[in-house]
């Protein structure tokens, strides 16, 4: 089946005319139909949009004219701006918000051809770890243990670029990544995601969350199809202030590089409490695979990597909520009428924003306001500076880092959800490479004993991408990850 | 410390989100767990550390001091919830 190529395999195909785009891009509707009604990841599907780009892109291909993704069908997170085209942002505030405007890293992927076949379904305002916060419902990963049925989650906030992507109803998507958004889900999915070094993608037209933490990446099938969108999505962009003004790699090459001579470090601290037995067993397993082909381990401490999530939720809230005061009921997206312009907003902002949108501006409120500011911002960004410390001084000592995506694999929809902290704490592997700015991939590893995927995660030094996907291809070599979910396209 | 159900009004107030009396007392356990856990950043010896404020190490850019930009009231106001002519309507504002 034309789904089940992967993205390089599908690139080839098309350049050796062995099918047309048309022919690809109708073979993802066609499964975007059958199955997004059991699993709601894409809140928008763009069907004809996505038909006319690919008749361009087959034209562009018999020109011999392509570029890197022409004629390749991708979702597109729904935090990304498509202009003319409704970005929600999961949010009923933004429920028929168009943008006049196109993000850069989805103009830089429509520039190299890609087609979009939707927008995919998240948390929202990417504010969550498992998708339950859409306010366009929860997506349903297409996992599910062995012998129970249970709906689980994809994780989030990028659930439905992971879950489209996992079931073979998107060839790849884009994902965003504030604590662990790309990474846990690509991990609960058997999928593979990196948040690349901040910088490295424009964030102009994404709608913001945590500025200083907020970073685009590809969710994809295999290591090297995240290098080839990677290396689409990212590049210098004059509208973002703190785009990285550096050429971008040829990261799909890297993946071939091998690991022979590197030093790879094992963070002591990437352990937590009733961590299964397994995820240790597979780190483990992930350390020799890499030994095997010429790496050297190290055990090194990142002593600061516990207070991470309480840094993160004092960072990321105090940024949400400067970010999210545009939401006014005024400029743009819904407003709910008030006898004056006080209580338009504040209805605009009660009806328009979910509960824990709600929590979170007001959590970063309360840090940010009078008397408060020094005892718990001033102090998250001490914090945050001990622990790029961290990362600085072990990355002088090795060239990357191994540890595992996430402490648990998927849960079921509904788990976790009894109080806010013990779904903050699934992110507690990957929100440090957020704090600090550096690049983290996910890439599957195996299996758990109920047959859900779990993911090792590679951090690498910033700015040194490459050095995480020849570490990543190694694992992925080694690893042999084949198993598929439940639910997927030709399934 | 715990948030008490006035500091809860205060802070909503500023963040211009109304909260219902029947929604405070959970939303006052949430904030106060979320603000318990978050003390534990009180073990972090932080003396002498200079905050880290954004996400890069690196400089930020200067730029010349030009309009790049505007000219697109249209565009700007497409989505807009209420609108008279070229300007965003709101609730009166003065009496």
């Amino acid at each position: 089946m034309l789904t089940d190529l992967t993205l390089a395999q599908a690139r080839d195909g098309l350049r050796g005319r062995e099918f047309s785009a048309l022919e690809l891009t109708d073979a993802y509707l066609a499964a975007i139909e059958a199955l997004n009604p059991r699993l709601n990841a894409y809140v928008l599907v763009t069907g004809e949009g996505a038909r006319a780009q690919a008749r361009v892109a087959d034209a562009a291909l018999a020109r011999g004219a392509h570029g890197a993704l022409t004629g390749i069908p991708l979702a597109i997170k729904d935090l990304f701006c498509t202009e003319g085209v409704r970005t929600t942002a999961g949010s009923r505030i933004l429920e028929s918000f168009l943008p006049p405007y196109e993000s850069t890293v989805t103009a830089n992927l429509l520039r190299d051809g890609a087609v979009f076949l939707g927008k995919a379904n998240m948390d929202e305002f990417a504010m969550g770890s498992s998708n339950m916060t859409s306010a366009f419902g929860p997506v349903t990963s297409p996992w599910t243990r062995a012998g129970d049925n249970r709906a689980l989650v994809p994780g989030g906030s990028s659930g439905g670029s992971a879950a489209a992507v996992s079931a073979r109803i998107a060839l790849g998507a884009t994902a965003t990544d504030t604590g662990g958004s790309i990474r846990q889900p690509a991990s609960f999915c058997g999928i593979v995601g990196i948040k690349p070094t901040y910088g490295r993608c424009s964030r102009w037209g994404i709608v913001a969350f945590a500025s200083s933490l907020d970073q685009a990446g590809p969710v994809a099938r295999t290591v090297e199809d995240a290098a080839i969108l990677l290396g689409s999505m990212a590049g210098f962009d004059a509208k973002d202030s703190t785009s990285a003004d550096l050429k971008v790699p040829d990261f799909a090459a890297a993946c071939r590089r091998g690991v022979k001579g590197l030093r790879i470090g094992v963070p002591k601290e990437y352990r937590s409490e009733g961590m299964p037995r397994e995820i240790e067993a597979l780190w483990q397993q992930g350390l020799q695979w890499l030994r095997e082909q010429g790496a050297e381990t190290v055990d090194v401490s990142l002593p600061h990597t516990k207070y991470g999530l309480a840094t993160y939720y004092i960072v990321a809230p105090a940024e949400a909520s400067s970010n999210l005061a545009r939401y006014d009921g005024v400029r743009y997206g819904a407003r709910t009428e008030g006898r004056d312009l006080a209580e338009l907003y504040e209805n605009t902002r009660a009806e328009g924003f979910g509960a824990e949108v709600r929590r979170r501006v007001l959590i970063g409120t309360y840090v940010l306001s009078a008397g408060y500011y020094d005892a718990y911002y001033l102090k998250a960004q001490k914090v945050r500076a001990l622990i790029l410390k961290d990362f600085t001084d072990v990355f002088a000592q090795v060239d990357a880092l191994v540890t595992p995506t996430t402490p648990s694999a998927a849960f079921a929809q509904g788990e976790k959800m009894d109080d806010p902290i013990t779904m903050y704490l699934n992110d507690v592997f990957t929100v440090p490479a957020n704090m600090s700015g550096i690049p983290g991939l996910s890439v599957p590893a195996g299996l758990d004993a109920q047959g859900l995927p779990l993911g090792l995660q590679v951090l690498g030094k910033p700015f040194d991408e490459e050095t995480v996907f020849a570490v990543s291809a190694a694992l992925e070599r080694a690893a042999g990850f084949t198993a598929l979910p439940g639910i997927r396209a030709g399934g | 410390m715990s948030l008490d159900p006035a500091t809860v009004r205060r802070i909503a107030k500023l963040a211009r989100i109304r909260v219902d009396e029947v929604q405070m007392e959970a939303l006052r356990t949430d904030l106060n767990s979320i603000l318990g856990w978050i003390e534990q950043l009180d073990e972090v010896d932080v003396t002498g550390v200079e905050p880290l404020t954004g996400g890069t190490q690196m400089a930020l850019r200067f730029r010349d001091d030009v309009v790049t930009d505007g000219g697109i009231a249209e565009a700007v106001l497409a989505n807009a919830p209420d609108r008279n002519g070229d300007f965003f309507g709101v609730p009166k504002v003065v009496e």
